[in-house]
């Protein structure tokens, strides 16, 4: 270690320890203002832009909502009351959306969440391999859901690989379905594709819940010669509450939002039986140009997104 | 003592079978795609029904890949979505550090109202604000430099702009830095000023160049969703030349070509991804991990 001083560079300087304060007390008040001034400077281009295209649409969108607005129109907008909510909750074609989103949620959350845990638990040991297992599995979320969505269309065909597949492990006993054109299998040939191309995301989630579990607590459990179910039950299950919550609030709410691969499949059918909240939202603002329309499905929505975070939150809190 | 490490070694037989099950689903798919695409379509539909399917063999080659360049402006495609992409991330990564930087490390007054405000905003999905937004946007002003007039045109529809600017500023990394500042020590900005250094520098060159991870973490987070975004560009976009591939491709799709060449423009866009994930996997996995845990 040399004790010569080298001449200063700007990165290093910086890095040094700070030497004795100089004497800066009159500049006090300027060094203030600037502070002030740079701050909100810099703060101003993102805050701008939020309030531009995220707040503004948002209380847009609450507004719209009860106008007659469509998106290109000569007519001056006008305000209409609550028509667009009474036409919404008089249409079959919207409580057939919302029925199609439950139908979705009900059997996506408990069967993703599961099936991610599942795969979290697989991969959470040390072992040979973990990185090339951990990389498999979330390769389905790295494709766009309208990759996923043309090549699953491709295999859920009458004669696709779906159904060789169904004949060739049933010995040619089963013949599969027509998938995609039948009522009766077009929401569960949605939901095997969606749980496919998701699960690999909220399995990084669990990952990241059972990590933060401390190992002493295993360790301590081992010592008491608790089985491995005992261990989940009693270690693992509790070490994960907050995750549990988390994770089933991002799946009901990613379930309800369900439209890219409605768009690319199916276009809502056959007869209605894939459509979606967001579907109809989509069709009636963009194809029809009924923004209006449109705006009040979108607020239905967020009240039926705020209500069920709100309930789950009250649910996984009141339980301990 | 033997019985139980025998049994020991069994158990994680299995469980390295289960491994391998949910590998092999995961896997199939995509490996069927890429497969695919490099077989005419008799092949295809002869292949299905055996191993064959999942295996590059028979009659190969790369005619599908050139037939998606012949019959579409594919190129035009990919080069519009890594261009949208790519200024979307830069930009995104440069605004949303800077007013994380001024909310974590400056003493703004009223600073912690504007950091409530950018956070309460995570609630809202983009679903809900997609329509209304569509609307707005069109009744933006445009404005466009023709020779030397300045032309005003109503309505950003139909333009690059309208795919990148409102998704430049994000709440979520904004709140990823914010978090990231908060670990550096004050006592480097608190150097740097006594040097002489004002608050841009400061952020230029002490706060932004220890920052490496949660830049990674935003980039990859600003790059993901814009590669691959369906719903807003389907909604804004009609030209042909403006076109992203997620787009392009469904366009593709409806003009009844062989699945071969769907599979082909599929594998097109979606190797790459893939390539940058492996190559990336660690920082890329971890980066989803930290932003699940957002509580």
């Amino acid at each position: 270690m040399t004790t010569t001083h080298l001449p200063p560079t700007p990165g290093r300087r910086v890095a040094a320890p700070a030497p004795a304060a100089p004497p800066s007390k009159p500049h006090r008040r300027p060094r203030y203002l600037r502070e002030q001034f740079s701050g909100w400077a810099m703060i101003a281009p993102a805050a701008v832009l939020l309030l531009a295209f995220v707040f503004l649409p948002a209380i847009l969108g609450f507004g719209l909502a009860f106008t007659n607005a469509r998106l290109v129109s000569p007519r001056p907008v006008e305000f209409v009351g609550t028509d667009n909510f009474v036409r919404l909750f008089t249409d079959p074609t919207f409580w057939r959306a919302l029925l199609n989103v439950s139908y979705f949620a009900v059997v996506v959350v408990p069967v993703q969440s599961g099936l991610a845990l599942a795969m979290a638990l697989l991969i959470n040991k040390k072992f040979r391999g973990v990185n090339f297992f951990r990389t498999l599995y979330f390769l389905p979320v790295v494709t766009s859901m309208v990759v996923v969505s043309l090549l699953w269309l491709f295999m859920y065909r009458k004669d696709g690989l779906i159904n060789e597949f169904l004949s060739a492990a049933s010995f040619g006993l089963i013949d599969g379905p027509d998938w995609l054109n039948d009522p009766a299998t077009s929401m569960p040939a949605i939901i095997i594709l969606s749980i496919w191309q998701a699960a690999g995301f909220h399995m990084i989630i669990w990952l990241a819940g059972l990590q933060s579990i401390s190992g002493e607590l295993y360790e301590a459990a081992q010592l008491d010669g608790a089985s491995r179910w005992h261990q989940f039950r009693y270690v693992t299950w509790p070490g994960l509450k907050h995750t549990r919550t988390l994770i089933l609030v991002t799946i009901t709410i990613q379930a309800l939002g369900l439209f890219d691969q409605v768009s690319v499949m199916t276009q809502g059918g056959p007869l209605d039986s894939t459509t979606t909240i967001i579907f109809e939202a989509v069709r009636s603002g963009f194809k029809q140009q009924e923004t209006s329309y449109a705006s009040a499905i979108s607020l239905v929505f967020f009240v039926l997104v705020l209500l069920i975070s709100a309930v789950q939150r009250y649910l996984t809190r009141e339980k301990d | 003592m033997k019985e139980t490490l025998k049994s020991k070694s069994l158990s994680s037989a299995g469980t390295m079978a289960v491994r391998i099950l949910f590998a092999v689903v995961a896997a199939f798919p995509l490996v069927f795609m890429v497969v695919s695409s490099l077989k005419p379509d008799q092949q295809i539909f002869g292949d299905m029904s055996s191993v064959a399917a999942f295996l590059p063999i028979g009659n190969i080659s790369f005619d599908n890949y050139g037939a998606v360049f012949d019959r579409v402006p594919a190129a035009r495609f990919l080069i519009n979505s890594i261009g949208i992409s790519a200024v979307t991330v830069v930009l995104g990564i440069f605004i949303n550090s800077l007013c994380a930087f001024a909310l974590s490390r400056m003493e703004v007054r009223g600073k912690r109202i504007v950091f409530t405000a950018i956070l309460a905003t995570l609630i809202v999905p983009f679903q809900t604000l997609a329509l209304p937004l569509v609307w707005w946007v069109n009744q933006l002003p445009y404005f466009e430099l023709n020779g030397f007039s300045l032309e005003i045109s109503k309505g950003w529809l139909d333009t690059y702009q309208v795919q990148i600017i409102p998704f430049i500023a994000n709440a979520f990394s904004i709140y990823l830095y914010h978090q990231y500042f908060e670990s550096i020590p004050k006592e480097l900005d608190e150097a740097a000023r006594i040097d002489g250094a004002g608050w841009f520098k400061i952020y230029r060159l002490v706060v932004m160049p220890l920052a490496g991870p949660a830049t990674a973490t935003v980039a990859i987070l600003t790059f993901l969703p814009a590669w691959n975004s369906y719903l807003w560009p389907l909604m804004v976009v009609q030209s042909e030349e403006l076109r992203p591939v997620m787009i392009g491709i469904q366009y593709f799709f409806q003009l009844n070509v062989s699945w071969g060449e769907v599979m082909a423009y599929a594998s097109l866009i979606t190797v790459p991804v893939v390539v940058l994930f492996i190559a990336f996997q660690r920082s890329f996995i971890n980066s989803i991990a930290s932003s699940g845990v957002k509580g």
